[in-house]
C-alpha cells in the first residue's frame, strides 16, 4: 500500500512523578485510515493521545507531521495541526450551549457572530445525520447529546486527524452503528481516525489497522484483516491469557442480602436504576456486567447507604436460625423484648420466656448460649446511613470505583487510611492509632504492599498497592457481604490475580460477594453468577458456568422494549 | 424635588467607586479569580493617581487636562502592577488565591498610607491630608448641563469618571457576552481544563482578565480622591468601600449591567442616614444594610441553585495542566 | 499563512519550551525548610533595600533597629502578647481550614467576640466582683463568636453557599454592630469607648500585664494540636477535607462536622476578641482586632494549618510588624511602612511554595540551539 503518512511518532517518552506512563513509542498514522490503539487499562493508550493532542508534552521523543517535526506544545497547536481529540470526559462548558461549545476557543479572524456559527453547525449536523439543538445548554443534555457536541467541535474545526478516546463506552448500539458510519464517511474523505479501545469487537469491525501498547510502550502494529481477536488479545496482555482463577464450588448458599425493586433517580433528573431485583447468596460471587454507566456505581452505593433512593427495599438476612443470640448484636433490652415477642427457643425446643427472671440470670443464659433464634434475623438497609449499617452489627464492606477519591484518602499514611472503618471504637475521645498501625502492618506484609514505611501517603503508591491496601482492609473486618467496584481496574496481572484470590479466599468464608467488572473472561471465570444491567435495568442473570461471552454482550447492548421480553422468555 | 435630585446624585457619587471595583472584579472573577486584592488595588491605583498628579503640580506649566491625563495613567499604571503581583503568584506560581489576595490588601493599604503620609509630610502640612484642588477640579468638572434644575442636578451634575464608569460597564457587558474574547474568558472562569483543551491560552487570558479587572478598580479609587473627595487624601480615607465592590459582584451576580443599579443601591444605602431624621445611634444600622442585603442575595442563589446565577465554576481555583 | 511561516513560528514555539514543570512527589523535610528560607531571607533583603533607599541609613543598622524594635528592652512582653494574640486567631481560623472550609470571616466572629465582652463589662464592671464578671465575659465572648461561626456553616452545609465570601460579609455587619455600640455607649460620638465606660476587665496574673493572655494562647496551642492530631474530631475534620466522598462512605456526617468546626472555629474566634478587649485593651472599637482576622487566614496557611508551626509564621510576622513599626519610628517614616514589609514577606512566602509543590526542568539541549 503506498499511503500518505499523516502524523509519526519517534521515541515518545511520558512519565508522571514515579510512573512511566509512555517509554520509546513509534508510530506511524496514514491519511485515509482508522487506526485503533488497542491496550489493556492502564497501557498508556489515552497518554499518548493526548501528546499528540497537546494536552501533556513528552519528556522525550519527536512527533512529526507531514514529514516535518512540530512541538504540540498546547491543545492550540494541535489544532493549528488540524489534530482534534474527543476525550472520553467530555470536555464541556455545563452552562454554555451547543454552538458556544462548538465555537469555543477558534480565533479564524473572522467577526464573532454566534447566528452564523449556528447555520454552519446545523448545516454539519444535516450532513452528517445528528440530532442536536444547536441553542440547547449542556447541563440539560443526555450523555449521548454531549458527545455528539464534542464530535461536532471536531468536525466544526475542519480538523483531519481525529482521536476519540473510547467513544462507544456510553453509546447505545445503534448511536455506536451511526457513530461508525460517520467514520466510515470521513475516511473515504481523507481523514486519519484514530480510536482508543479495549473493546475488540469493535477493533476488528471498524478499523484498518491495529497498533496494540502494554505498559505503555507499543507492542507492534498490524493490518485488521492479517489478524484475529486471538492474536490481539496475546499481544495486548503479553502472554496467552489463560484465566487460571480457581473457581470453587458453592457451598451450603443461603440468601444473605435481597434488593427489591430498587427505584433511583440522579440529581440530573435521569432514572439510573430502574426496578433493580436481585439476591446476594453466602458463599458466591454475583458478577454485575453492563457497559459503563448503566447503574453499577449507583446501585452499590444505594447499597452502601450512599445513595437516596425513590423506592424500593434493600433487606439484610443475618443468619441466626438455631444460632445463639448474643450481646454483639443485641443489647439485655432488646433481648428481653425479642424474647416477648417469642422469638426465641431452648435448645430442647422449647419456647424462651424471659418474665420474671432477674438480669443477671438472662445475661448467663446468654452468655452460655442458652438462647436461641427461631429464624434467622431480617433487617431494613433501605435508608440507613452507612454509620447507621455499621451500628446494626451488619459487616458490609465496599471496594469503591473511586479508589483514592472514595475508599481512601490520598494524603493520609497507610495507618490513618486503617482507621476510617475503625476510628470510632471506644468511648475515648482521642483515637487510638495502635490498632490500625498493626492492620496496616499486616496487610503490607501478606499482601506484599510495596511502600517505603506505614507513614507514606498512599497516592504515592501505586495503583496495584493502593488498591491492595484498601480491598485488605475492606476484608480485615470480616465482612458478611462484600461489594467490589472494577477492582482490578489499572492492575498488572499479578496483583489482579491476588485480588481474585482474595475475593474466592471470602467466598469460601461464607461472604456474599459482588463483583463489578468490565472484563468478560474475568466475570466468566471468576463468578457463579453474573447479572447484566443495561440503562439501568436488569437485563438478566446468567450461570457463570455455562454462559458465553456473546450472550453477555448481547444482554449488555439490550434495547430496553426487548429487554423484558426476553428476560421472560429466558425464564 | 431638590432633596430627592440631592439624595439622587450623592448616592451616584457613593456608588461610582464601587460600580468601577465591582465592573473590574466582576471581569476577573469571571477568569476564574477570585482577587480579594482588590480593595488593596483600590488603594494602589488612587495613590498612583495622587502621585502622578502631585507631581506635575509641581511643575510650572500646568494645564488641567494633562493633570487628568498624568494621574489617570499613573493610576492604570500603579494598579497594573499590582495585578501582576497577584497574577504572578496565583497563575504563575499557583499560589492560593485567598491567601495572596488578602496579602495584596495588606500591602496595597499600607501602601497607599505610607506614600500618602510621606507626601503629607513632603508638603509639611498642618492637617492630615494632602490636597491636589487644581487637579480634583478638573476631574469634577462638570458640563454647562448640570445647571438644567433638578434634571441636571441629577444626570448631569457629575465629573466625567461617574459616565466612564456607566460606559465601562455597558463595555464589558458586551465584551463578556458578544464577543469571541469574552467567551473565552467566560470559558477559562468555568472551566480551565476545557478551555484549555479547545485551544485557550488560560495563562493569557487570567492575566489578561486579573490586570484589566485591577486597572478599572484602581480607576475607582481614583475617583474617590480626585472627585468624590475633591483632589483630597486622607490616609485611610477610602475605607472599606474596595469590600463593598466585591460585595456588589455577588449581589449583581456576576453580571456588569447589573452591576450599574448595585452599585448605585449600595451607594444610597450608603448615605441613606443623611436624609431620614434618625437619631445618630442609627448610622451604623444603616451602613450595615448593604451587606445584609448583599448576604441575602448570596443565600437566595444558592438555595434556588439557578444554573445561571452561580459564581464561575472554577473561582477561587488555579490551574496546572499536567494535574492528575 | 503559509507553510513556511507556520514552520517558522513552530520553531519558535520549540524553543520556548525550555521550561518545563512537573509536579513534585516527594521533598524532603530539609529541602522544603531551605526553599523557605531561602524565601524569607530574600525578603528580608528586600525590605532592607527598600529601607535603605527610604532612609538612608546603612543595612546593618535597620536589621538591628528591627531585632531592638521587636526584642528590645521593655519590648519583650508586648512582642510575645502581639504573637499570642495573632496565635490565638490563627489557631481559631485552622480547624475550619483543614476541612477546606475558607472561613475568612475571622475578623468579624472575633470582633463580635469583643464587642460582647465589651457590653458585659460596660454593663456590669462596677456591679461584678471580677470573679463573676471575667467568666460572664468569657461565655457571651465565646457564645457571639460561635454565633458568628455557625450562620455561614449552617448555609454551606445545607445549601453549599460560598462560604469565602459569606464570611467576608459578616466581618462588615459585626463592624457596623460594633459602631452601633459605640453610638449608644458613648454619646460623645467617640470612636472608641475605654476604660473610663468598660472597667478594667481582666485582673492581671501574678501582677503581671498580659500574662493572663500568653498562658492562655499557650494552652491553647498544644490542646488544639492534640485536637486537631490526636482526637477523633480533627481525625473527622482531615477526612472531611481531604475528600467528602470519602467522609460519607465512612459514615461521617458531613454536614454535622461542618457546623461542628465552624462552632469551634467561631467560639476560638470569640475567645481572642475576649482576651483583645477583656485582657488587653480595655477598649472596643471597629479596630479592635485591626485585621488580625485576615493576617491570620495567611499565618495559618503558611503553618500548613499545624498549631506548632504557626507559632513560627506568627512570629515571623509580628516580628516584621513591631521591627518595621521600629524602624518608621526612628527613621520618621509612616506607621504603614510595617504593613509593606508584611505584604512584602508574605508574597515571598507565598511564592516559594510554588517551588516546593513542582519542579522546573530547564531543558540545556533546546536552549543552546538558541
Amino acid at each position: 500500500m503506498n499511503k500518505q503518512v499523516a502524523i509519526e511518532l519517534k521515541g515518545i517518552s511520558k512519565h508522571f512523578g514515579s510512573i512511566q506512563a509512555n517509554r520509546n513509542v513509534d508510530l506511524t498514522v496514514y491519511r485515509g485510515e482508522i487506526l485503533s490503539i488497542l491496550g489493556e487499562n492502564g497501557s498508556g493508550k489515552t497518554t499518548l493521545m493526548n501528546m499528540i493532542a497537546g494536552i501533556y508534552y513528552p519528556d522525550a521523543g519527536e512527533i512529526f507531521i507531514d514529514g516535518k517535526p512540530v512541538a504540540i506544545q498546547s491543545p492550540k497547536d494541535a489544532f493549528d495541526h488540524k489534530i482534534g481529540m474527543i476525550h472520553q470526559h467530555f470536555k464541556l462548558i455545563d452552562v454554555f450551549n451547543a454552538t458556544e461549545n462548538i465555537v469555543l476557543g477558534i480565533e479564524d479572524g473572522g467577526k464573532y457572530n454566534l447566528a452564523k456559527a449556528e447555520e454552519a453547525v446545523r448545516e454539519i449536523t444535516e450532513k452528517y445525520g445528528f440530532e442536536i439543538n444547536p441553542q440547547k445548554k449542556i447541563y440539560d443534555m443526555a450523555v449521548s447529546e454531549k458527545q455528539t457536541v464534542e464530535i461536532l467541535k471536531v468536525l466544526y474545526r475542519g480538523a483531519d486527524i481525529l482521536i476519540l478516546d473510547e467513544p462507544t463506552a456510553v453509546l447505545t448500539p445503534q448511536e455506536i452503528k451511526k457513530l461508525f458510519n460517520v467514520l466510515r464517511a470521513m475516511r473515504a474523505d481523507g481523514k486519519s481516525i484514530i480510536i482508543i479501545t479495549h473493546k475488540l469487537n469493535e477493533v476488528m469491525e471498524i478499523s484498518d489497522r491495529v497498533a496494540v501498547l502494554r505498559k505503555g510502550e507499543h507492542i507492534g502494529t498490524v493490518e485488521t484483516k492479517d489478524t484475529t481477536e486471538q492474536q490481539l488479545t496475546e499481544m495486548m496482555v503479553g502472554r496467552k491469557i489463560v484465566l487460571n482463577i480457581d473457581r470453587t464450588q458453592v457451598e451450603n448458599p443461603a440468601d444473605r442480602l435481597l434488593v427489591v425493586d430498587l427505584n433511583c433517580t440522579n440529581q440530573e433528573g435521569a432514572k439510573v436504576l430502574d426496578h433493580i431485583s436481585f439476591t446476594a447468596r453466602s458463599g458466591e460471587i454475583l458478577g454485575i456486567a453492563g457497559i459503563a454507566g448503566s447503574g453499577q456505581r449507583e446501585l452499590l452505593e444505594a447499597i452502601a447507604g450512599l445513595q437516596p433512593l425513590d423506592s424500593g427495599e434493600i433487606v439484610f438476612i443475618r443468619p441466626k436460625k438455631n444460632l445463639p443470640v448474643s450481646f454483639y448484636h443485641k443489647t439485655l433490652k432488646e433481648v428481653k423484648h425479642l424474647a416477648a415477642e417469642g422469638k426465641f427457643h431452648y435448645e430442647d425446643g422449647t419456647p424462651v420466656d424471659l418474665s420474671g427472671k432477674k438480669n443477671g440470670e438472662i445475661k448467663k443464659l446468654v452468655n452460655d448460649g442458652k438462647i436461641l433464634f427461631n429464624e434467622d434475623e431480617v433487617m431494613s438497609l433501605r435508608d440507613k446511613t452507612p454509620l447507621q449499617i455499621r451500628e446494626l452489627g451488619v459487616r458490609l464492606s465496599f471496594v469503591p470505583e473511586d479508589r483514592l477519591g472514595m475508599g481512601l484518602v490520598g494524603n493520609m499514611d497507610l495507618i490513618d487510611n486503617m482507621m476510617l472503618r475503625s476510628y470510632r471504637k471506644g468511648n475515648s475521645i482521642l483515637v487510638n492509632r495502635k490498632p490500625p498501625e498493626t492492620l496496616a502492618d499486616q496487610i503490607v506484609k501478606s499482601l506484599e504492599v510495596v511502600t517505603p514505611d506505614l507513614h507514606t501517603p498512599v497516592r504515592k503508591l501505586s495503583g496495584g498497592n493502593v488498591q491492595k491496601v484498601l480491598v485488605g482492609r475492606e476484608i480485615s473486618s470480616a465482612p458478611k457481604v462484600l461489594m467490589a467496584a472494577y477492582p482490578v481496574r489499572g492492575l498488572d496481572i499479578n496483583s489482579s490475580y491476588l485480588i481474585y484470590n482474595l475475593l474466592n479466599k471470602q467466598k469460601e468464608d461464607g461472604t456474599a460477594v459482588i463483583f463489578v467488572g468490565e472484563d468478560l473472561d474475568v466475570l466468566l471465570g471468576l463468578c457463579d453468577r453474573i447479572l447484566v444491567l443495561c440503562g439501568g435495568k436488569v437485563s438478566g442473570v446468567v450461570d457463570a458456568r455455562s454462559a458465553t461471552k456473546e450472550e453477555i454482550g448481547l444482554l449488555m447492548t439490550k434495547s430496553k422494549q426487548t429487554t423484558e421480553q426476553e428476560v421472560s422468555a429466558h425464564e | 424635588m431638590g432633596t430627592f435630585a440631592a439624595f439622587f446624585s450623592r448616592a451616584i457619587m457613593q456608588g461610582t467607586p464601587l460600580l468601577f471595583g465591582a465592573v473590574g472584579e466582576i471581569i476577573t472573577e469571571k477568569s476564574g479569580n477570585l482577587n480579594l486584592g482588590i480593595p488593596g488595588i483600590m488603594y494602589i491605583g488612587a495613590i498612583s493617581g495622587v502621585i502622578g498628579a502631585f507631581f506635575y503640580e509641581q511643575s510650572d506649566y500646568y494645564i488641567p487636562a494633562i493633570g487628568v491625563v498624568i494621574a489617570l495613567l499613573s493610576c492604570l499604571l500603579g494598579s497594573l502592577l499590582a495585578s501582576l503581583i497577584y497574577c504572578f503568584l496565583t497563575i504563575t506560581l499557583r499560589a492560593n488565591q485567598n491567601v495572596t489576595g488578602l496579602a495584596l490588601t495588606t500591602f496595597g493599604v499600607g501602601f497607599g498610607n505610607f506614600f500618602g503620609g510621606s507626601l503629607i509630610k513632603v508638603t509639611k502640612s498642618e492637617v492630615p491630608y494632602l490636597s491636589l484642588a487644581e487637579t480634583g477640579s478638573a476631574f469634577s468638572a462638570t458640563t454647562p448641563l448640570a445647571g438644567l434644575g433638578w434634571f441636571g442636578k441629577m444626570f448631569f451634575s457629575y465629573g466625567f469618571m461617574v459616565y466612564l464608569a456607566i460606559l465601562l460597564a455597558v463595555l464589558a457587558s458586551i465584551f463578556l457576552n458578544r464577543t469571541r474574547a469574552g467567551l473565552h474568558l467566560r470559558a477559562v472562569g468555568e472551566n480551565p481544563a476545557t478551555a484549555d483543551a479547545a485551544g485557550i491560552n488560560v495563562t493569557k487570558h487570567k492575566y489578561f482578565a486579573t490586570c484589566a479587572g485591577g486597572m478599572i478598580a484602581g480607576l475607582g479609587g481614583l475617583y474617590f480622591v480626585m472627585d468624590y473627595m475633591g483632589g483630597i487624601w486622607a490616609n485611610d480615607g477610602f475605607g472599606d468601600r474596595g469590600w463593598l465592590a466585591i460585595a456588589i459582584v455577588i449581589f449583581a451576580l456576576w453580571k456588569p449591567v447589573l452591576a450599574i443599579p448595585a452599585s448605585y443601591l449600595f451607594g444610597a444605602l450608603y448615605i441613606l442616614f443623611n436624609y431620614l431624621s434618625l437619631p445618630m445611634s442609627m448610622i451604623p444600622i444603616f451602613q450595615m444594610l448593604p451587606y445584609v442585603v448583599t448576604i441575602l442575595a448570596l443565600l437566595i442563589t444558592s438555595i434556588r441553585n439557578n444554573r445561571e446565577k452561580q459564581p464561575p465554576a472554577a473561582l477561587g481555583l488555579s490551574y496546572f495542566r499536567e494535574d492528575r | 499563512m503559509n507553510k513556511e511561516e507556520k514552520a517558522v513560528n513552530s520553531e519558535k514555539k520549540q524553543r520556548l519550551q525550555w521550561i518545563h514543570i512537573t509536579k513534585r512527589d516527594n521533598i524532603t523535610f530539609w529541602q522544603g525548610i531551605l526553599i523557605r528560607a531561602i524565601a524569607i531571607l530574600a525578603a528580608l533583603v528586600l525590605c532592607a533595600i527598600i529601607t535603605v533607599i527610604f532612609t538612608g541609613a546603612n543595612p546593618i543598622s535597620v536589621y538591628a533597629t528591627m531585632i531592638k524594635g521587636a526584642f528590645g528592652k521593655g519590648r519583650l512582653l508586648v512582642t510575645i502578647h502581639s504573637l499570642a494574640i495573632l496565635l490565638c486567631i490563627s489557631l481559631a481560623v485552622t480547624p475550619a481550614f483543614r476541612m477546606r472550609f475558607w472561613n475568612i470571616g475571622a475578623e468579624g466572629q472575633a470582633l463580635v467576640g469583643g464587642l460582647a465582652t465589651a457590653i458585659v463589662m460596660y454593663n456590669f464592671h462596677d456591679k461584678l466582683p471580677a470573679g463573676a464578671l471575667v467568666p460572664l465575659m468569657l461565655v457571651s465572648a465565646l457564645l457571639a463568636g460561635a454565633a458568628w461561626g455557625i450562620i455561614p456553616a449552617i448555609f454551606k452545609a445545607q445549601w453549599r453557599t460560598n462560604e469565602t465570601l459569606f464570611t467576608l460579609m459578616m466581618n462588615y455587619v459585626a463592624i457596623q454592630l460594633v459602631k452601633y455600640f459605640l453610638k449608644v455607649a458613648d454619646k460623645t460620638g467617640s470612636n472608641t469607648v475605654g476604660p473610663s465606660l468598660l472597667g478594667d476587665g481582666i485582673p492581671n496574673l501574678f501582677g503581671v500585664q498580659y500574662l493572663f493572655n500568653i498562658v492562655v494562647v499557650a494552652v491553647l496551642t498544644g490542646l488544639l494540636y492534640i485536637y486537631l492530631r490526636y482526637s477523633k474530631h480533627g481525625y473527622e475534620i482531615s477526612v472531611v477535607g481531604e475528600s467528602e466522598n470519602t467522609a460519607r462512605y465512612v459514615g461521617i456526617n458531613v454536614k454535622k462536622v461542618i457546623v461542628r468546626t465552624m462552632i469551634l472555629s467561631g467560639l476560638l474566634c470569640g475567645l481572642t476578641g475576649f482576651l483583645i478587649v477583656g485582657g488587653a485593651a480595655h477598649t472596643i472599637s471597629e479596630n479592635s482586632i485591626g485585621g488580625q482576622g485576615f493576617t491570620a487566614i495567611m499565618v495559618s496557611w503558611l503553618g500548613k494549618f499545624n498549631p506548632l508551626y504557626m507559632v513560627l509564621t506568627a512570629l515571623l510576622l509580628v516580628f516584621m510588624g513591631r521591627g518595621a513599626d521600629e524602624i518608621s519610628t526612628i527613621f520618621g517614616l509612616t506607621k504603614s511602612f510595617s504593613d509593606i514589609m508584611t505584604g512584602i514577606i508574605l508574597f515571598f512566602i507565598i511564592g516559594c511554595e510554588f517551588f516546593i509543590r513542582y519542579k522546573i526542568h530547564i531543558n540545556r539541549r533546546k536552549k543552546e540551539e538558541v
